[in-house]
């Protein structure tokens, strides 16, 4: 039976932090192999779907890599603003991962 | 069997770790104790001001207890992006509270500084010659970037603090530094694998983070072998398990599967995590692949503006499904009134908490669900006495502005403090992000031996 799940009921942790001054960078890493592989294989998570989430072109997103050694799902992308330059809202970038949070994943049990 | 073991007691010099925790790492007998002292983190501020990001009392209470440590067990020191982002200011800073402890606790020691503040006029030079490149999302460098930087240091590797450590420094003060570097240093000296070495430097640099649970305010030990590294935290109640130190291979990284330095790039793709004990965990598998010329990356800061904030809480829920509207007339009437001043010259910031005052143009969600919000009105201009007269006027104006339906005709505007404003100084930006190529590290990062 397939049933959405949400992300947060998947992972272990979601975040996002900076990746130097210019780069933004979001971790979504998943409880177990399993899981991970599972999440994977229904290709929810994409480039597109992080451009879409927040609002910016697909250009914008720098990388978006599956690690499997970490179980895990990474995303870069430009920062609105140069880290602590006129215009920022969050120096250390540590809470831009709202959005990934309302990620539901179409899930077999 | 052949082993090199290296303790990171934290996370960033001057954050504190437990005395208990450093004591039982200095038993596993390690052969060098590394700490990172700066980050790029908070903000262009520290480089471009030359302040430090901790206190100068806190930084001193860590490097007592280190140096301390490393003097007695005859254990070199090393710490690295000193003061905060390693320029001569901080580096200076930093070496008068080494100069106190050692006369405090009567320590002797043959130290090396190496120093990591660029030239402008070396800049300029290598400018000319297209030696420079953007990193990342930035533009091209340009010779006004370089006149226009209050101070531009260069990101060491492991390179110089060899050198350090062959002409025999006991303890290292080094200036601007790619973070692993400290920590691989020594066993790159030695003839470890370069690969394995930087990979376990990313991990030890944040202390105790890869670790369950994880901190930077706890010391970590690294055992590096022949063909494998070996993470275990000192503290009995953390672990680390094979998640948290994958998890802390991709932690503020543009791309996991790789680790980019001056040495090259560590290809961490085809890594192993495994559990080696309770509470340790090996890594294998991380191949360093040299690069064939020499990139050093370059940070500088400039100073772009100044500024003064007004912090202000709005309850009254007629105005607050109005907000946009009376943000517009606050800066209409503000244009109007300030017209004989270039409106380059200044710029008006609404942070609004309760509708997205953390994400910005990233947030997406449009609706405003809060019965309460915060305002920080910002406003940086060339000048302080210009921000301070426009953050004023904005104030004055959003507080008495009558908006459409307001019944409550007091004022708009909660302020938690008296004075309302607050002048906070210089705003800064990272203008240089940029990789110069060298033929030699030398022509950056000098070194000075230093009989403390």
């Amino acid at each position: 039976m397939t049933n959405e799940v949400s992300i947060i009921d998947l992972v272990k942790v979601i975040r996002s932090k900076n990746a130097g001054p210019f780069e933004l960078t979001f971790d979504i890493i998943f409880k177990d192999k399993e899981t991970y592989q599972k999440v994977k294989k229904v290709k929810v998570i994409t480039k597109e779907l992080i451009a879409k989430l927040y609002h910016i072109p697909t250009e914008k997103v720098l990388h978006f890599v599956e690690f499997d050694p970490a179980n895990a799902i990474k995303a870069t992308i430009v920062r609105p603003v140069d880290s602590g330059s006129v215009g920022e809202t969050d120096v250390y970038g540590a809470q831009q991962h709202a959005p990934l949070l309302d990620i539901k994943i179409p899930y077999q049990k | 069997m052949k082993e090199i073991r290296v303790l990171s007691p934290v996370g960033m010099l001057g954050y504190g770790f437990p005395a208990e925790s450093f004591q039982k790492g200095l038993e596993k007998k390690p052969h060098i104790i590394a700490a990172d002292a700066g980050s790029t983190d908070g903000g262009p501020h520290k480089l471009g001001a030359g302040v430090g990001i901790v206190s100068k009392e806190a930084t001193k209470k860590d490097l007592t207890l280190i140096l301390t440590a490393g003097c007695k067990n005859k254990i070199p020191v090393i710490i690295g992006s000193a003061g905060g982002s390693g320029a001569e200011i901080h580096l200076n800073w930093t070496l008068e509270i080494v100069k106190k402890i050692a006369k405090e606790k009567n320590l002797h020691f043959k130290m090396a500084l190496i120093h990591a503040e660029v030239e402008k006029d070396y800049l300029q030079k290598k400018l000319a010659q297209g030696k420079i490149k953007p990193l990342g999302p930035v533009p091209e460098l340009t010779s006004k970037d370089i006149e226009e930087a209050n101070r531009i240091v260069a990101v060491m590797g492991v390179h110089s603090y060899i050198k350090a450590l062959e002409m025999g420094a006991e303890v290292i003060i080094a200036g601007r530094s790619n973070d692993p570097a400290m920590f691989a240093a020594l066993p790159i000296k030695e003839g470890y694998d370069p690969g394995l070495a930087l990979h376990m430097g990313k991990i030890l640099e944040c202390g105790a983070m890869a670790s369950t649970p994880g901190t930077t305010s706890d010391c970590m030990m690294g055992y590096l072998r022949e063909d494998c590294f070996i993470v275990e935290p000192t503290n009995p109640m953390r672990k680390c398990i094979p998640s948290t130190v994958a998890a802390h291979t991709l932690y503020e990284k543009s791309s996991p599967l790789h680790i980019i330095g001056p040495e090259g790039v560590v290809d961490v793709n085809g890594c192993k995590f495994e559990q080696y004990s309770e509470r340790a965990v090996k890594v294998s598998g991380s191949q360093l692949k040299k690069s064939e010329t020499i990139h050093i990356k370059l940070e500088g800061a400039s100073k772009v503006a100044y500024r003064t904030i007004c912090i202000a809480g709005v309850r009254d829920p007629i105005m607050i499904k109005q907000i946009n509207e009376c943000e517009e007339h606050v800066r209409k009437t503000v244009a109007t009134y300030f017209n004989n001043i270039p409106s380059q010259n200044y710029r008006l910031i609404f942070h609004i908490y309760g509708k997205n005052g953390v994400m910005g143009e990233l947030e997406p969600q449009q609706e405003i669900t809060s019965h309460e919000l915060c305002l920080i009105l910002e406003v940086v201009a060339k000048d302080q006495g210009l921000a301070n007269t426009i953050c004023a006027f904005v104030r004055s104006t959003l507080m008495h502005y009558s908006y459409k339906g307001r019944i409550a005709t007091a004022g708009n505007l909660a302020f938690p403090y008296a004075p309302s404003d607050i002048p906070t100084g210089a705003v800064y930006r990272f203008n240089i992000h940029h990789l110069v190529e060298v033929d030699d590290p030398d022509e950056l990062f000098s070194i000075e031996m230093v009989e403390v």
